[in-house]
């Protein structure tokens, strides 16, 4: 996904910056980076996986098997092939659900990698851009926010909102969004002065272009990255909130809430607890490997070097 | 200087109501109500719902609770659980030790792994020392930390049965708080072994709270190292002769550290969120696990309470790193 | 203040210590931090196992392992041929713990009695709202307030309650632990030196153990009271290591670092079971849990419809995947450690063909039903929801198509209580007193309907039984009313009844004297530790 978005980004990259060819020359140096394109990928693998999980997937996920309960992995003595991974205390095949499971936790990423960063880009355009007063009540909003650590306001939120998966993305979203308005803000607020922009105010262009047709695009390199961690970041909270029974409900198979109906086996059933988070490492793992190259495909500064 | 701190300060003023604010709104927005909670399965008749609802004075309108709420802030007081009927602040106090001392030992843990890390990697930069390092740093970073302290139960305590599961100390050793820091409680009470037991029950929290501010700090020294290595100043040194960890600890290790120690202040807000996974799988009996508990019994009082002193504690935190900065780096202050 | 506490609990460990050399030292391994050390305000037994069950005692107690009243610190007791006057012979010489923080100066008489109750009720009292936010629930919730007219002191030993009707389980709920007796001289004390919070945070009583201190969330630490009037206790210390994982706390006995825990994951009871240091006590728990019909909407207001539904679960199997076995299926709303039970009641059938034919019968096709599952584990459902998908595949099979809801517990309580509530709910409750009338009058009289009569079932039949139980004090009568009104509730399935939860205790070999109580609360009394 954030793939996509950063290729899709990268002509207007070149627009503003003129590199010889912004494409080749941004997969050039994220091919540079080994653990990058391991990262992309793994993330395409589990991609695929999540869109196909019917097809791919080797029993349905809510399905029990009341005969084969708490199976243990093949290679585990009683471990049998129809169960790769065993299963949990309902007789549900865990890799089955672990398939599914890279449905919400991709799903999850998008949504609010998505509606933090529209939400994000936008305060945070119009607090660099216009400044003054509107700029100091959003920063002063935004410092709020950041009062409070992450996932404790996102655990009041969603006890707030009730618990579930859509209320977790909400809490997510909104503490991650602080971040998205900070650093457009501070990326609108060097471009404002800069002569292009200047000249193109000259020129007669109105509010709205200037902001979002002329220094946006500049500002991207720096979102893009960020929004690649974010996407990682979300991911874990929401996994962290499932855990803590806020996020996801049972029998929904997102990764953390079946770690936390996984708890209670934690003696008698290693794979039960263990699968899931090790999806979960996987998975942020390989978006965080992207997140590098990305950084160092995007970020001048570490180009030069 | 004296304006600098002034500035400051007056910015933490609106931004604290505004946390107020925020903290009692939400809870008033909950769903269910904690007098009904109060009684489980048995229901309550109405009489006797609406005669608790006004006792503790849920049935006035929104605006009089939170002026109430706010008047008691200034003389300190925080409000009381209503599960417990303890002050909150008093809890507050009574718990905020451990999660400091837990928080300190993982950053101090982080520090002393993660910038020796961090250096080591960029002054060795592409091989596969830098590799490994930066690989360990880069899960580290990924990791599921509610996760990762299960895992650890499991094989340390578990199947080794090295570390003891959760707690803060033997229950063989007792003696009064004195600090509230088990560490230093326990050396005080003079009691043989009390200390070891204390660190026995310490590491394993400890390991899983820093690994995320540890990859962070491995991370940020390495590129600020790189930064600095690559500077002119350090470039000179070198080709005048000078011994290469003469260069890397004195010259270039000083600067690179400004970025480094912002990067560790910022970690408060992490590890006090990550004091809330935590301390709910080592049932550690600080705030985070306070909070969670809280949240789950809608004891709104805790939670509001404890909200805003946990805003509170990491406000004051980040102007302390502010003001610090600012005494190190003075073209910020203007 | 702070200081003053510091100061105390040293000199509480030095005493400690002094004797530390041949101390012999209880581990219980509790789920939970206590609310509170005041009995009367809390409704929790995790409250109750560290304040009333440790350092009080009450006028009558249950007996061990039972839910028998038998003399606690009424040494005997008279009732008016009305049943509206009791009158309590105080058992003499029974001493207040010496502590460190007091030093009482009397023994116990009616004074302390009358204190200990009027305070929960008489808003002019002094310490009924000593602390911000204090509430009388279990006062309130089994009708004291409505039903105690007077209590009088009629000399030092003899204490005369008057109440305003005939309530055969009077006795019974003065062993529960709101009605745990106070020191009033210590209660005097507290509020002349201005410190009434104290009495919530280190209690003071006449029982077996002796408050030391309360480390937060972690630990709470008791010494026997060697001037207990019931004999001394056998260990020396007693410590409850607040420890709120299951998971963990079955660690740690494995590991040696308790000697007793309550409530074991389901799953990991096999597993200690293998363990040759350890024991594992079982008992059924005195609680149910039930699926409650709305009998007031259709087609639930049929008992065939109800009959046939019930009739399609499998609850083995609920029990099965729900609590790994660790539950029996239930067929009466009472559990089977009370008195009155009545084995002769025959379960409905499961029987899915059967039930689909039933189904038709009655006219009923494409049924769409919810069920509500709770959002939390209870002893007696650990998990709702599993139990809910269960029901639901089952229901599938004869046709019914179930949505499953769920809403935050205290919405869940709330909204459940409704007359005009759409769907079936799952729900349960734990007994308080051991008293048949705790539950079948509670969940199933007319008058709790919209209340705790989830099922807004009123029968009329089955209503008067319940109110001439209520009437006598003859067990015997009361016993035959009873399990006539089982055999009416069968009948009308107004609940499917599925499960009563067994309560496992495991233990660490060496602990002897350990008896499992019905009424789910942990006693230390009489327990030692072989060496």
């Amino acid at each position: 996904m954030t793939v996509i978005e950063s290729k899709a980004a990268d002509p207007k990259l070149a627009e503003g910056k003129a590199p010889p060819s912004g494409l080749s020359e941004f997969w050039f140096y994220f091919s540079r980076n080994k653990g990058a394109v391991i990262g992309l990928v793994i993330f395409l693998i589990i991609l695929f996986v999540a869109i196909f999980a019917p097809f791919v997937a080797p029993h349905s996920p809510s399905v029990q098997n009341r005969d084969m309960l708490l199976v243990p992995p093949v290679w585990q003595a009683g471990g049998n092939w129809g169960h790769i991974l065993g299963t949990d205390a309902v007789g549900r095949d865990i890799l089955s659900r672990l398939i599914y499971g890279a449905r919400f936790s991709l799903f999850i990423g998008l949504v609010v990698v998505t509606l933090s960063v529209i939400s994000g880009v936008l305060i945070g355009l119009v607090a660099g851009y216009f400044r003054g007063r509107v700029d100091t009540f959003i920063m002063r909003i935004m410092d709020i926010i950041l009062a409070f650590p992450s996932l404790l306001l996102a655990l009041v939120l969603v006890a707030v909102l009730g618990p579930g998966l859509l209320n977790a993305m909400i809490a997510i979203s909104l503490v991650n969004q602080p971040h998205f308005v900070r650093l457009t803000r501070a990326a609108v607020m060097t471009e404002r002065t800069k002569d292009y922009v200047v000249g193109s105010k000259v020129a007669g262009a109105g509010t709205l272009r200037l902001m979002f047709l002329t220094i946006l695009p500049n500002c991207l390199a720096p979102l893009i990255v960020q929004a690649t961690l974010a996407f990682s970041a979300a991911i874990l909270d929401a996994a962290a909130l499932g855990f803590l029974g806020m996020g996801a409900q049972p029998p929904t198979p997102e990764w953390g809430t079946m770690l936390a109906e996984a708890r209670e086996f934690i003696q008698r059933a290693w794979w039960v607890v263990t699968f899931p988070g090790l999806a979960i490492l996987i998975t942020v793992l390989a978006i965080n490997l992207m997140g590098d190259g990305l950084r160092d495909a995007l970020d001048p500064k570490l180009k030069r070097s | 200087m004296l304006r600098f701190i002034l500035g400051r300060l007056a910015v933490l003023i609106p931004t604290f109501i505004g946390v107020s604010i925020i903290a009692f709104s939400f809870i008033r927005l909950l769903p269910g109500d904690p007098v009904m909670l109060m009684s489980g399965e048995r229901v309550m008749s109405p009489e006797r719902h609406a005669e608790l609802m006004n006792q503790l004075g849920l049935d006035r309108p929104m605006y009089a609770q939170y002026l109430d709420y706010l008047g008691g802030l200034l003389t300190g007081d925080f409000g009381s659980s209503i599960v417990t009927k303890r002050p909150v602040l008093d809890d507050f106090m009574q718990l905020f030790p451990a999660t400091l001392e837990l928080s300190l030992c993982a950053i101090i843990l982080a520090v002393c792994l993660g910038i020796p890390a961090g250096v080591l990697a960029a002054v060795k930069r592409g091989s596969w020392i830098d590799q490994t390092v930066m690989g360990a740093a880069l899960v580290g970073y990924s990791m599921p930390i509610f996760w990762w302290g299960l895992l650890l139960i499991i094989f340390f305590s578990g199947y080794l049965g090295w570390t003891p599961v959760s707690g803060r100390i033997s229950l063989m050793y007792f003696f009064p708080p004195v600090t509230g820091f088990m560490l230093i409680d326990s050396l005080l009470s003079g009691q043989a072994g009390a200390f070891k037991s204390a660190v026995s029950y310490l590491i394993l929290p400890t390991i899983v709270l820093a690994t995320i501010p540890l990859a962070v700090i491995a991370r940020q020294t390495r590129s600020a190292m790189l930064e600095v290595l690559g500077e002119d100043y350090v470039r000179t040194a070198r080709s005048k002769g000078l011994a290469p960890l003469r260069v890397v600890g004195v010259h270039a290790l000083r600067n690179a550290m400004i970025p480094v120690i912002t990067t560790i202040g910022l970690q408060v807000g992490v590890l006090l969120a990550g004091a809330i996974l935590t301390e709910t799988i080592f049932s550690w009996p600080g705030i985070g696990k306070w909070m969670v508990d809280s949240v789950f019994k809608r004891d709104y009082a805790v939670v509001q309470g404890g909200l805003m002193l946990i805003a509170g504690v990491i406000m004051l935190v980040n102007l302390i790193v502010d003001l610090l900065y600012g005494f190190i780096n003075p073209r910020i202050r203007h | 203040m702070k200081k003053l506490t510091t100061l105390l609990a040293a000199t509480a460990l030095a005493s400690m210590m002094a004797s530390a050399a041949w101390s012999k030292t209880l581990v219980y391994c509790s789920e939970g931090s206590p609310e509170g050390f005041d009995p009367g305000m809390y409704t929790a037994g995790t409250t109750f196992d560290a304040s009333s069950r440790t350092v009080y005692n009450r006028l009558v107690e249950f007996k061990h392992g039972s839910t028998e009243i038998e003399p606690g610190l009424a040494e005997s007791w008279t009732v008016s041929d009305d049943g509206t006057v009791y009158t309590f012979k105080l058992r003499p010489g029974v001493k207040f713990q010496t502590t460190e923080f007091f030093t009482p100066t009397r023994e116990l008489n009616a004074d302390d009695v009358i204190f200990s109750f009027e305070r929960q009720y008489k808003e002019d009292n002094k310490w009924n709202k000593y602390v911000a936010g204090a509430s009388w629930e279990y006062f309130a919730g089994m009708g004291f307030p409505e039903l105690i007219k007077s209590i009088e002191k009629v000399d030092d030993l003899t204490v005369k309650f008057t109440l305003n009707r005939p309530e055969a389980p009077f006795l019974a709920n003065l062993g529960m632990d709101f009605a745990s007796i106070l020191s009033k001289e210590y209660a005097d004390k507290l509020e002349a030196d201005g410190k009434m919070e104290l009495m919530n945070q280190q209690p003071l009583g006449t029982g077996p153990y002796t408050f030391v201190a309360y480390q937060a969330d972690a630990a709470i630490r008791y010494k026997a009271n060697p001037d207990y009037w019931g004999g001394a206790q056998k260990i020396d210390d007693l410590v409850f290591a607040i420890t709120t994982d299951a998971a963990v706390r079955a660690q740690k006995l494995k590991a040696g670092e308790c000697h007793i825990m309550p409530y074991p994951n389901a799953a990991d009871v096999s597993g200690l079971k293998e363990d040759p240091n350890l024991t594992v006590l079982e008992q059924e728990g005195l609680n149910v849990a039930y699926l409650a019909y709305n009998t007031l909407v259709a087609p639930f207001d049929k008992v065939e419809v109800r009959k046939a539904l019930n009739m399609a679960v499998n609850k083995q199997a609920i029990v099965d995947a729900v609590f790994q076995g660790a539950a029996t299926v239930a067929k009466n709303p009472i559990p089977p450690t009370m008195w009155s039970y009545n084995d002769a009641v025959e379960d409905d059938k499961y029987d899915p063909e059967a039930a689909k034919k039933m189904l038709e019968d009655a006219g009923v096709s494409g049924l769409k039903m919810k069920i509500w599952a709770m959002p939390v584990a209870r002893p007696y459902m650990l998990n709702a929801r599993r139990a809910a998908e269960l029901m639901q595949a089952d229901l599938a099979k004869i046709g019914v198509e179930v949505e499953i809801v769920s809403y935050e517990w205290a919405e869940y309580l709330k909204l459940s209580s409704d007359k005009n509530r759409d769907g079936a709910v799952i729900l349960g409750w734990t007994g308080d007193n051991g008293d048949p009338d705790n539950f079948l009058d509670t969940l199933l009289g007319c008058d709790a309907v919209g209340g705790n009569n989830r099922a807004q079932w009123c029968n009329k039949e089955f209503d008067d039984l319940m109110t001439k139980a209520k009437a006598t004090a003859d067990v015997a009568e009361r016993t035959k009313y009873y399990e006539e009104a089982q055999v009416i509730f069968k009948k009308e399935a107004p609940w499917n009844t599925i499960d009563h939860s067994l309560v496992a205790v495991p233990m660490n070999k060496k602990v002897t004297g350990f008896v499992m109580d019905p009424l789910g609360i942990h006693r230390f009394d009489g327990v030692d530790i072989a060496e």
